[in-house]
This record gives C-alpha cells, structure tokens and sequence, in this order.
C-alpha cells in the first residue's frame, strides 16, 4: 500500500508562481569536475605533498560547486550529484563490514564498477551519508534529496559469499538502511530515493523488494518522503506489485525507450505519484525544451499534476558536465512552461481513468 | 573412463590494465563501443591483453585455449553488433543481469563477416600446441539477442542466423573444440514452432567445421520439450549449468531423452567469487555420472557454467586453476 502521504507540498519553492507544481528533482550523481578527479590522484600518489585532508576539502568544494549548480538549473530539490561516491554500491560497501573487494568488473563497454564481495555478516558502523546531508544542506538554499543504494540492489550487485540466499543479505542490508534513514531524518532530511536498479534485472523477485522496503520505512514519520528509483526494465513484470509498496514516489526511466512502455502504468490505476524521467542520460543531445514538455504530458496519462515529479531517466554522471546542465535547465523550463500551461487549462489532463472493477 | 577436459567459455574479463587503457581510448558512451574499424592503438592493446590471457591460460594448464572473446563490447551479440548490415540501437539489458550490450538491428541480408575469425587467428598463433576452442553465440541465442528488421519472420530469421554463423566458422583456422554459447534455450525457451528449426539451425553451423561441437546453456535448466528438439542436433555435447540451473530437471532430461557421447559441466560458478576447491568440482563431476543411469560419458568438459567475465580477474583465474586441477585430480587417480 502506498503511504499516500501528503508531503509533497514542503518542497514547493516560496515563490513558484503557478498555482500547479511539477516537482522538480535529479535522480542523484553528477559528472565530476575534472579537478576533482585529478585531486584524487594526487592524493593517491604518494610523491605528492597533496594528502587526504586536502582531498576532503576537495570533496567540499566540488559537493559545493554541484550543489550550486543545480540550484542554478531552478530544481526544486537539489543533491551534491554525489561528489564523495564513485559507484552508487561501491561507496556503502566501503562502509558496511562484512563486505570486501577484488576489482572491477564489467557493467556495459568500458564501464567497470569495482563489485565487492560479502565475506561475512554484515554489520552498521558508522553513519554512511549523515556527513554528506549535512554538508550539502548547509551550502543549498533549496531542499536536499538523499538517493541511498537500496538493499536489494546492494545485495544482488555484490557477490554472495556468506549467506544462504540473496533474499536473506537482503533483508540484513535493509536493516542497516532503516537504521542510516532514521539517522539522515534526525538530522533534518525529508526526502529519501531508494535506488534499486536491480529490480529490474530480476522483476520476479518484487516480494523481495517489497519485504526490503518495509524494513526501510518501519518508523520513519509520514513527512519523510520516500522514493524509490527503478529503472532499464520490463516494467510489466513489476506492475501493479508496485502499487503495494511503502512508498510516496516511484520513480522511473522512460525516456530511453520513448515511452513504449508508459501504458504498463495505466491499469490498474496507478497508487503512488509518479516521477518520470524525461530526458536520456545515455544521448550527448540535449532535448528541447518542447521535445521535454511532450515527455512530460507522457507521465500525465498515468498520474494528475498534482502527482507527478520530473526528473532525468537516471544519474548523469557518464554526460559532459556542459550537456548534463543544458539537460537540467531545460527539464525545468519545460516543467514551469507545462504549469502554465495546466493553469491556462490550455493542456487536457486525460489521466488516470479508474477502472472499474 | 570419462575423459575430463578443463576448459572455459570464453567471454573472459579484460586484464584491468587494458580495462582501464580501453576506457581512455575508447569513451564511455555506446558510440564508442567496438565497431570493427577499430584503430592502431586500440587493436594494439587488444594484441596485448589477448598475448596475456592466452598465456595465462596456458600457464593455468586448461586442456583448451579459447581467445577470450575481449573485444565483444556487447557479449553474445557480438558478430552481429560488427556487422556491417546492422545497425546498433538503444542499450539493452544482457539477459537478467546488471550488464549491457547495444541492441542490434539487423537491417539487411547478414553477409560474411569474418570479424571473429580474424580474432581467432591471432590466438591460434598464441596457443601453440595446446588446442584452440573457438566460441560463438549459438544461433538461436543470438537471433533472440537481436532486432530482426530484414527478415521475413522468426523462422526465416533463426535460419539466416545460422547460415551466418556457419560461414563465419568455415573462415576460422583449425580448432579442436567450437562451443557455442546457448542461454536463452533456457531463459527465453522457444516456442513450439521455432524449436524444431534450432537443431536445423545449429547443425548448419556444426556442419561447417571438424571440430567437436558443444552447445552449452545456462542460468537454469532446459525445459523438457527444448531438450528433445536439442538432442536432435548433430553436435558432441550439449552443455549444462550445474550451479544456477534446476538439477533435478536437468537429470530428467538426461534420464529420460538420452545424452550425447560428451558433455559440458558448468561447476564453477561463474558468476560468484567464492573458488571453488578442485576437490569440490571432481566431487560434483562424480555426483552426475552416478546419476545418469545409461550411459558414462566419454568425454566431460569441465567449465565455469557462465561466461567468466562477470568476475574481478582475481577469482576468474583461480576458477580456471581449480577446473584445470580438478581435471588433473582424475589422471592422478586413473594413475
């Protein structure tokens, strides 16, 4: 069951001049400054006079720079493009004993993540991204989402050494998920994106998931909003199952496929809002403006105004800093020009039809 | 007594030197994936990554070199993602994995190609006296990895994949052993019309080489109407998944329709890091002979069930040290 939970208004800017709102937002990792890259090998070279306090502040400056960067872009809600993490399960492994690595291996062409291995029972430490909130709330003026590796993806992407099943890493992991939520909450955030591409992967496997997420939000307040990101799937495989989900958004790429499969979500009715990704993030050409409000009257066959969030397809960070930008900027225009529109009442909102049954 | 043959897949991980050199030559994008005009640089680290892991492997003492397959950016859908009568679309997801490869869009008549046969000739020069196993995608795996757009149907597209296959083998240099790679037997069985034409498809391929010819199939078991059909080819051995697959299902099949004189036995798991001891692997190799009821095998190649490019190098090259002393483990007690 969705929790339906009316939190989606704390993040309408003071200011927005319609009376709709689309809720702009990324799904989470940025292309990095070059600079940073080459700090990070010249904290890694031994010669070098530059060591891993400078390497922090480095961290800093870049979490800044991003974070202001999407401000710029006129988000609603910004992230730090994930400056400190280098691969989205690599970072928490990092920090969750029980896990350890071996080296890279592929995901698609050239693109390698270093999959870890779990070794051992895993276990919390210490707080994975309570730092990185904090630090990127205090340089944002606009509200902070937090896109945290879920347990199921953390579990399938890793390799299984210790446990009996997947399932039971799973629901380990999701307890240590619950644990770092409630920490990010204590410290002010509202707005949590669980990210689990590997559902798509392996779709017969949404009780598990389902399972997972309960976990996460058991005793998180109804004001915490809670997304869950999915995406390169069959989506037919997981639909409706999502509608049981606790969550407040589902979040989804569609872009990439031109929105073939935009009618899967159409019955039955849709339960949670919808943030829909409206443009590519594996294209260097930045859609227009009008090609990105087309896309987004696509997620107002599924859902109301009210209840749809745009967003990119997924993480930008394999873009050209210049294209991911123009991508963002561009995705807001076109969400401001669609609002008017919708207040004009020049746009014919068709979604969703209830079905009877 | 069964002959234990080590061998592997193909498809291996790129030693992470090349890996990394690859990504700063090549891009990260799916335009920049392998085309088949590559340039000097780049076809000159795949020269050297391929030296390495045949030398690995015969350092290893595998029974068989296969060339490692590194240079397909887009795994099983390889040859046709090279060919010139393709045009390579959208990124899609390899099988239910976390991996990628560019659908291919077959858009015209799939002509010669011998992309895969010059691979093959450079690894032949490197594998010496040890014999070579060349590796394919087999042709039903590899028209459902694909977009047909040319075409007249399923069928007709099945049968044109597998006369494109068949001439790309009649170019390659002399081999011992052609395995060709044949998961989606098992994920995307097919349907009863088509099943019938996979043997027809398959034999045009075996029927281009000398060569023992292994269909292997993984990520669970073959249904039992797949495995009848299968058994109607004309090939040594088909190839089982013994990790991932339904083994109870597996030896029904076995049991009840028959199995060729050989067989491939996927033992390591191809797809975890945890090695397996050669002890555990001959274990698992005697565990299935005592369940087959008809016949022993005269020749059983032993082999991680998936492609091992999954794997960090480490672990992939321990599987292979530990299917090459499991094999080595049957001589020391023959002897």
């Amino acid at each position: 069951m969705s929790r339906n939970a009316e939190n989606r208004e704390q993040f309408r800017p003071h200011d927005h001049e319609s009376e709709h709102f689309l809720l702009t937002t990324v799904v989470g990792s940025y292309p990095k400054p070059k600079w940073l890259n080459r700090s990070k090998e010249l904290a890694d070279d031994e010669a070098s006079k530059f060591d891993a306090e400078d390497l922090e502040e480095a961290y800093d400056d870049a979490s800044r720079v991003i974070t202001h960067e999407h401000e710029n872009a006129g988000l609603d809600t910004v992230v730090d493009g994930e400056m400190r993490r280098e691969e989205m399960v690599e970072y928490f492994a990092h920090r969750i004993p029980g896990y350890e690595f071996n080296g890279p291996v592929k995901v698609w062409g050239h693109n390698y993540f270093d999959k870890p291995s779990v070794a051992s029972e895993v276990e919390y430490d210490e707080p994975w991204l309570v730092d990185e909130f904090e630090f990127t709330t205090n340089v944002a003026e606009k509200p902070v989402k937090v896109p945290i590796t879920g347990p199921y993806t953390l579990a399938r992407w890793s390799f299984n050494e210790a446990y009996d099943t997947e399932a039971d890493l799973a629901y380990d992991l999701a307890d240590l998920v619950n644990q770092e939520v409630e920490k990010l909450v204590e410290a002010g955030a509202r707005y949590i994106q669980i990210d689990e591409p590997a559902l798509a992967t392996t779709p017969d496997d949404h009780a598990i998931v389902g399972e997972c997420l309960e976990r996460i939000v058991d005793g998180i307040p109804e004001e915490v909003r809670i997304g869950l990101h999915v995406c390169y799937g069959d989506y037919s495989r997981i639909y409706p199952e999502i509608n049981d989900y606790p969550i407040d958004e589902f979040d989804v790429e569609l872009c990439n496929g031109g929105y073939e499969q935009i009618d899967v979500f159409t019955d039955p009715e849709f339960e949670p809002d919808l943030a829909l990704g409206v443009v590519d993030v594996h294209t260097a050409e930045v859609e227009s403006v009008e090609e990105i409000k087309e896309n987004i009257k696509e997620g107002l066959k599924v859902v109301p105004p009210e209840r749809l969030t745009v967003s990119p397809d997924c993480g930008v960070k394999l873009l050209p800093r210049e294209v991911a930008y123009r991508k963002m900027e561009n995705m807001v225009t076109a969400a401001r020009e669609v609002e008017a529109e919708l207040d004009a009442g020049e746009i014919d909102v068709t979604a969703p039809t209830p079905q009877a049954d | 007594m069964t002959e234990l043959v080590a061998t592997s897949p193909g498809l291996f991980p790129l030693p992470d030197w090349a890996k990394s050199d690859l990504s700063d030559l090549k891009g990260h994008q799916k335009d920049d994936l392998i085309s088949g005009d590559e340039s000097e640089a780049i076809v000159g680290v795949y020269d050297e990554a391929r030296e390495e892991v045949v030398s690995d492997q015969l350092d290893t003492g595998l029974d068989r070199v296969v060339e490692g397959q590194l240079r397909w950016d887009d795994m099983l859908a390889h040859p046709l993602a090279v060919h010139d009568n393709v045009e390579t679309g959208g990124i899609v997801r390899y099988y239910d994995n976390n991996n990628f490869y560019r659908d291919p869009r077959v858009t015209g008549e799939l002509t010669f190609s011998g992309d895969v046969a010059a691979e093959l000739e450079s690894a032949a020069t490197l594998a010496g006296e040890t014999p070579l196993q060349a590796v394919l995608p087999g042709p039903y795996s590899l028209a459902e990895l694909a977009s047909n757009e040319h075409y007249d149907g399923e069928t007709d597209f099945l049968a044109a994949v597998g006369d494109f296959l068949a001439a790309e083998v009649e170019a390659f240099p002399e081999h011992e052993t052609l395995f060709l790679l044949d998961p989606s037997l098992v994920t995307d069985a097919p349907s009863d019309d088509v099943a019938e034409l996979v043997p027809e498809a398959i034999d045009a391929v075996a029927g281009s080489t000398d060569a023992d010819v292994v269909v292997h199939t993984y990520w669970g078991a073959l249904d039992e109407k797949t495995y009848a059909h299968l058994m109607d080819a004309d090939v040594e051995a088909i190839g089982f998944d013994f990790v991932a697959g339904d083994r109870e299902q597996t030896l029904y099949n076995l049991n009840e329709y028959g199995a060729k004189d050989d067989v491939a036995l996927g033992l390591a798991d191809g797809q975890n890091t945890l090695v397996e001891d050669p002890e555990t692997i001959r274990e698992r190799v005697d565990w299935v002979n005592d369940q087959i009821q008809a016949n022993e095998f005269d020749t059983a190649y032993l082999t991680t069930n998936t492609e091992p490019f999954y794997l960090p190098v480490n672990k992939h090259q321990e599987k292979l040290s530990a299917l090459a002393a499991a094999a080595d483990l049957e001589s020391e007690v023959e002897a």
